[in-house]
Formats: structure tokens, C-alpha cells, sequence
């Protein structure tokens, strides 16, 4: 992959632009904790995302969502290949003082907030705690901005001395959104911010997102399973399978006319809320392979209902085939042709 | 203080009042429960309809917690038909959860009690209130006659045994009388095929930390339908798994159930599921059922108040809205639950009466009830019923 690497230049509309991202993760093993391989969780992810824009990341588990935010966000060490430009400027070539500026305008929410809170904090201090490292309000005005932001999260300003063990689900999840917002970001991970609640409670932090979205111009990467989720909330959709993306594009082309085998087969797999909805489901055989030994050309070709001869031996590559939705199939491989 | 007493603040002193009190009371179920050679025709009962699997009738179990005791299914009546499915739907802590378990007796005790109604359980010939039969019986029933999936296929196996041993336990203790051990190996390698494992005897060696999730389900399924069970509960039995997983899993278990021709209660708060594999469909709110009825019933004319936001707040794949509806304010605390309806204070559409007790069953249609007060008729239902 190396050979044809090319990197990307800055274009302005883009906050972020992801380009042949990679993450390995060694295996050891032996005596001598030898690295006996690799599991590629993030092989050659490559995307843009718009300024205020929402864009869906979707994939069974396992298959490198949460690996891709983190690593974009530079949480897991470093990088194995590729490019992510924030704002223009390349997250791994800053040195640590300079990350520790950027971190203010990339957050995170993490998907459980039942463990992602400091149990011995009180929420105010942990809503408080890296603005007031980062000096971002003088001190006059902290309690002020706290109370602040924790009204745009709905919450109470009483709810301030309390601890997270006080809180039901969605108020924690609350918590976790006020302490990402506090810092003012341009940019937030959302990393399965509703899978662990109910139904009502899912509803109202998605609509909460939303709003905090259009108030404060915030760009989300929305990492989630739940497939009606993402089409609610995003603009545009990338579909993971091992450590790739698959297909990548506006929400609405996505769901309308998915290109990649692997993404209908996952769109008609989503049960519908109605007893009488007779669907023609593709029912994928078997489950996801070893990230560590993944099969040899097509990484899908394995389950694939449309799978072909030259898909056992050589990957398909990542084009454009409409205006802006992206496939890496073989299907499409005359579609190329006829564009370029 | 009194801004203390309605968080649940409670003095150690009260605390151990209540107890005292819980210790007092529960010893006397237990006492109950305890004695030996209980005679058969205690616990006998007849079915009010034959054609039912399972009947609950007015059943109540609670919680007796030091906090106070929580009502936690709080008279709930159902049907489940031989051969069908029902779908249990709710938001967590609603008792969903607490009522299949109340089926299969396996309650938290002795904190947990049925402090009163029925569960009557179709052998064919004869029919046992399940509260009320003794432990040993109890034994034979699970596992023969109900049996049970449950949620996490990561926590339901046990880590330190093979597959194979795990099954085979199941065989040898529920139906294993006059079988080899060669036997019951077979018929484990047959379970494992029929749910659709390749590599069964392969599989039958293996530990569960070398399975995926999906494959893990599995297994607690083949160990549910051991023993060809009239009735199988499915506690939320997909709710951990990729959607292409669950696909697979909810196809096996229609199949299945087919095959062997049993009933299934199907819990889950996923509605989708629900419309996809339930002919019947109850819907539970903080211990009560809030409405219930076949599927379409359910899906085409929701009745209640809380059937019709639940429905709304979930996304739809295909259809666009710019804002969800969300219910707003939360599951009142169990342990003080108000003594007019519960999702009145939850409700957008309120009329006069609902600051009375809680409303009674509504019979809409032959298959279908409700309980809100919107649908009294007679009485004045003005807004916006």
C-alpha cells in the first residue's frame, strides 16, 4: 500500500480529513514476547468530513469503529500509516504541548457512562476539571460558565455537588456531553453515545446532540450499530467491515441505494417496527473473520452472496462512483472506466 | 429534611426498622415455601383456556429491599397461547425481566416473593400454579417444561467447563434417565447442529472464550431446547449481538420453535424485534401492563399514551423527522410509586379523571386492552381523548 501512498493537501471545507488511516496492534507471543503478528483494526481508512456536519460510522463489532474515532483523536499511541489532518494540520506531528492545545477543540464521548465517569468526583469537578486546566475562563467566571453549560445539557445547577452514582443513565450521559462541550470543540467523537439507554431517554440525548450541533456549529463523528440512529442523525455514512470502509456517502444515497454488498445485507437485516413488513432479508452466513488473519483479497468475500473469482485474490479499491459516494467493490470495477 | 426524604434518604435507625420488618415477613413466605410433602393438590390448578401455554393472573412480586419494598411486578395478567410468541416490551426496571422469572421461580430470595397471584403452567393433562409447587418438583418442570434464554451469552456459560460438559449436565439432569453417556453425547452433538453450528463436534470441545458472541447465543439456545420445552422464555436474547447476528438468531428461533412446536416469550425492549417475531405483544410500565394485544393491534392502534411515544421516540429507518418525540421526565421510583396512573406525570395527553386511582383494563377489541383513562367511556372524557 506504501507505494501508491499519496498524500492529501488541505482543502478549507474540511474540519477533518482522514486519508489511508491505519492501526495495528501487535500480538505477542513466545517467551520473549516476540510480536507474532498483528490485528489490523484500522486498515486503510480514508474520508473528509465538512465542517458542521454529522457523519455515521456503522459496522458490526469488532470491526474498528470505536479504533478509527480513537485513533483520529490520537488516544491510542501512535498511528501505523496515513494521514488525519484537523483543521489542515497533521494530529501526529504535533509535539506534545501542541497537542495538548488541540485536545481542547477534539473531545470524545465514550459510549458507557456508567464507567466513564470518576466515581469519586463530584459532577461539577468533572465538568470543571480540564477547563479549568486549560485556563479557558478566568476564575471569576468559572461557576458561571459551569452552570452555563450544564443548562445547555439540561441539567440543574444543584446537580453540581453531586456524584455520578446519584444519576440515572441518561443524566450521566448528560454529564459526559457537558464535560466534552465545556471545552468549546469544533469537533466531538460520539463513540455509541446512546446504545447503553432506553428507548425514551435515546430519543432525548439524540435530540440534545442535535440542538448543542446547530448552537455551537460542532462537527460529530457518530460511531453507532444501531443503524436507525445514524440515519436519523447523520449527513453522511461510512460503513466499516474489518478494518475498512466499504462504502462512504450521503445518508440518503446510503440508505436508498446502498452500492457494497455488505452494506445491504446489513440495511436489510434491521428489524422494522411494523408486524406486516414482508422483507426480502439477506441473511449473511457465518460471522465476522479474525481481525488478525484476515481473508486474502475482499475481506467480505467470505460471506459475500456476489462474491467472484478475482474477489478471493485481489482487494478491491476505494473510488468514487457517484458524485460523492465511495465503494471499494469489485461490481464497480467498469463503473471506474466509464468515470475516469 | 423533608427535601432529603423524597430523594430516599433514609436514618439508619428507619433503615433497620424496615429490615426488621422485611425479615419478619419473608420468613413466613419462606416457612411456607419450606415444608415437605406438600400435598399435589395444592398446587394443582385448571387452566382457564386449554389452548394456553401459560397463564399469569394478577401476579405480584416484590422486592422486600432495606430502602422499602419494591413492587416490582405489580399485578400483571397475561396469556401466552400454545404455540405462539409473545413479545414483552418495556423500558428497563419496568419488570419485564422480573415476571419470567417469577415464571421460572428462580427469584432472588428470599428478598424476593410472590406475594400474590397465580402462574399457571398447561402439562397437557394436568396444570400447576408454579408459585405454589414445591422446589423438587419445580426441578423436573424447568429446564423439561420451561426452560430459558438468557441475555448475556457472555455471563450464561460458565468459563471453566467445555461446551459439550455444560450441555450435557442439562441432558443428564433434566432427561437423562436410562441414557449412556455415549447417548447423551449424540444427542448434545445434534443440539449443536440444529442451531446451526458448523463445526458441532468441534465446538463441543471448546471452551466459551474461544466462541464469538453470536456462536455463544447459540449454545445457550441449543442448552435452552434440550429437553424440546413446551415453553421458552428469551430474555432479551439478541440484544448483545450485531444486527446480522441477530438476524440469524431470530431466524433459528422461529424455526425452531416451529420445529418443535413450543411457545416462546419473547422480551426485549427492541420494537422491531417485537414486530418481527410476536403474534402477541404486551407492553409493561414501571410493574404494570400498560396495554396488550396481538401485534397488529399494537403496531397499527396504539392506545396507550406510553405505547404511542415509545413508538415515536424510535427512529425509523426510511422515514424522515427533524426531531424525535422524547417521554418526558422519567420511570417514577419504585420503591414510592404514586397511587393514581403511573405514566400520568410522564402523560402529554391527560384528561380529568387520571388524578383518580390507577385505571382499570379497557377491552377495546376482543384481542385488545388498555389501561388509560382516555378510553372510559360513559364517564366525561373531555380533551383530547
Amino acid at each position: 500500500m506504501a507505494d501508491n501512498f499519496t498524500s492529501v493537501t488541505y482543502d478549507d471545507q474540511y474540519i477533518l480529513m482522514v486519508n489511508r488511516l491505519k492501526k495495528y496492534f501487535p500480538i505477542k507471543g513466545g517467551m520473549v514476547s516476540k510480536t507474532v503478528g498483528y490485528v489490523k483494526a484500522v486498515d486503510g481508512v480514508t474520508f473528509n468530513l465538512r465542517r458542521g456536519t454529522t457523519m455515521g460510522l456503522v459496522g458490526e463489532s469488532g470491526c474498528g469503529k470505536t479504533t478509527t474515532g480513537r485513533t483520529i483523536l490520537r488516544l491510542s499511541g501512535e498511528k501505523t500509516g496515513g494521514q488525519v489532518l484537523f483543521n489542515g494540520q497533521e494530529v501526529y506531528d504535533l509535539s506534545a504541548r501542541e497537542l495538548r492545545k488541540l485536545r481542547t477543540k477534539m473531545q470524545i464521548i465514550f459510549q458507557d457512562p456508567f464507567s466513564s465517569l470518576s466515581p469519586r468526583l463530584p459532577v461539577g469537578e468533572i465538568i470543571g476539571e480540564a477547563v479549568r486546566e486549560h485556563g479557558l475562563v478566568p476564575a471569576a467566571e468559572f461557576d458561571d460558565y459551569i452552570d452555563h453549560v450544564m443548562d445547555q445539557c439540561g441539567l440543574q445547577p444543584f446537580h453540581k455537588d453531586r456524584y455520578p452514582h446519584e444519576f440515572s443513565g441518561g443524566q450521566r450521559q448528560r454529564i459526559c456531553i457537558a464535560r466534552a462541550l465545556a471545552l468549546n470543540p469544533e469537533f466531538v467523537v460520539c463513540d455509541e453515545p446512546v446504545s447503553a439507554l432506553d428507548v425514551s431517554i435515546q430519543a432525548q440525548i439524540i435530540n440534545l446532540l442535535k440542538e448543542l450541533q446547530e448552537q455551537h456549529k460542532l462537527t460529530y463523528l457518530f460511531i453507532s450499530h444501531d443503524l436507525s440512529v445514524v440515519e436519523h442523525i447523520s449527513d453522511t455514512v461510512g460503513v466499516m467491515y474489518l478494518g475498512n470502509l466499504v462504502e462512504y456517502g450521503a445518508t440518503d444515497d446510503i440508505f436508498s441505494h446502498p452500492l457494497h454488498p455488505y452494506t445491504e445485507a446489513l440495511f436489510s437485516a434491521i428489524p422494522v417496527p411494523d408486524p406486516n413488513a414482508k422483507m426480502n432479508r439477506i441473511v449473511l452466513q457465518g460471522s465476522i473473520p479474525s481481525p488478525a488473519n484476515p481473508p486474502a483479497g475482499c475481506k467480505f468475500h467470505t460471506r459475500c452472496e456476489k462474491c467472484m473469482e478475482c474477489c478471493k485474490t485481489t482487494a478491491p479499491e476505494w473510488k468514487e462512483i457517484e458524485p460523492g459516494h465511495f465503494c471499494a467493490c469489485h461490481l464497480y470495477d467498469d463503473v471506474r472506466e466509464s468515470n475516469a | 429534611m423533608a427535601n432529603r426524604k423524597n430523594d430516599g434518604y433514609l436514618s439508619a435507625r428507619e433503615s433497620r426498622r424496615i429490615s426488621r420488618e422485611n425479615r419478619r415477613i419473608t420468613n413466613a413466605y419462606e416457612k411456607q415455601r419450606k415444608r415437605r410433602n406438600v400435598p399435589e393438590a395444592e398446587y394443582t390448578t385448571a387452566m382457564r383456556d386449554p389452548n394456553n401455554a401459560v397463564e399469569f393472573d394478577n401476579l405480584h412480586t416484590y422486592f422486600f429491599t432495606d430502602a422499602g419494598t419494591v413492587k416490582a411486578v405489580d399485578g400483571v395478567s397475561f396469556d401466552v397461547p400454545i404455540g405462539k410468541t409473545v413479545g414483552v416490551v418495556g423500558e428497563s426496571g419496568c419488570g419485564k425481566s422480573v415476571t419470567s422469572l417469577s415464571l421460572m421461580q428462580l427469584l432472588q430470595r428470599p428478598q424476593g416473593q410472590v406475594v400474590d397471584g397465580a402462574i399457571r403452567l398447561n402439562l397437557g393433562d394436568k396444570a400447576y400454579d408454579v408459585t405454589k409447587t414445591p422446589n423438587e418438583i419445580l426441578q423436573h418442570l424447568r429446564g423439561n417444561t420451561i426452560s430459558m434464554i438468557f441475555q448475556e451469552p457472555m455471563t450464561a456459560l460458565n468459563p471453566v467447563f467445555r461446551i459439550g460438559e455444560q450441555i450435557n449436565e442439562v441432558i443428564a439432569l433434566h432427561d437423562g434417565e436410562g441414557k449412556s453417556e455415549d447417548e447423551i453425547r449424540k444427542r448434545s452433538i445434534e443440539l449443536l447442529e440444529m442451531v446451526g453450528i458448523a463445526n458441532s463436534e468441534g465446538v463441543y470441545m471448546m471452551y466459551p472464550h474461544e466462541l464469538s458472541g453470536g456462536m455463544r447465543q447459540r449454545v445457550v439456545i441449543a442448552m435452552a431446547l434440550a429437553c424440546n420445552p413446551r415453553v421458552i422464555i428469551a430474555d432479551e436474547p439478541t440484544t448483545a449481538l450485531d444486527v446480522t447476528i441477530q438476524a440469524q438468531i431470530l431466524d433459528l428461533l422461529r424455526q425452531l420453535k416451529d420445529r418443535i412446536n413450543s411457545s416462546i416469550m419473547f422480551i426485549t425492549h427492541d420494537l422491531g424485534v417485537i414486530a418481527e417475531m410476536a403474534d402477541y405483544v404486551v407492553v409493561m410500565y414501571a410493574g404494570r401492563v400498560v396495554e396488550k394485544g396481538t401485534a397488529e393491534d399494537i403496531f397499527y392502534h396504539p392506545a396507550h399514551p406510553y405505547t404511542i411515544g415509545l413508538m415515536a421516540s424510535k427512529p425509523v429507518v426510511g422515514k424522515k423527522i427533524d426531531k424525535l418525540y422524547s417521554i418526558p421526565g422519567k420511570v417514577p421510583n419504585p420503591i414510592n410509586m404514586p397511587n393514581y396512573c403511573y405514566f400520568k406525570d410522564r402523560c402529554e395527553m391527560q384528561v380529568a379523571p387520571c388524578a383518580g386511582e390507577y385505571p382499570c383494563e379497557i377491552r377495546l377489541s376482543d384481542t385488545h386492552t388498555v389501561s388509560c383513562y382516555r378510553y372510559y367511556e360513559g364517564k366525561d372524557g373531555e380533551g383530547n381523548g
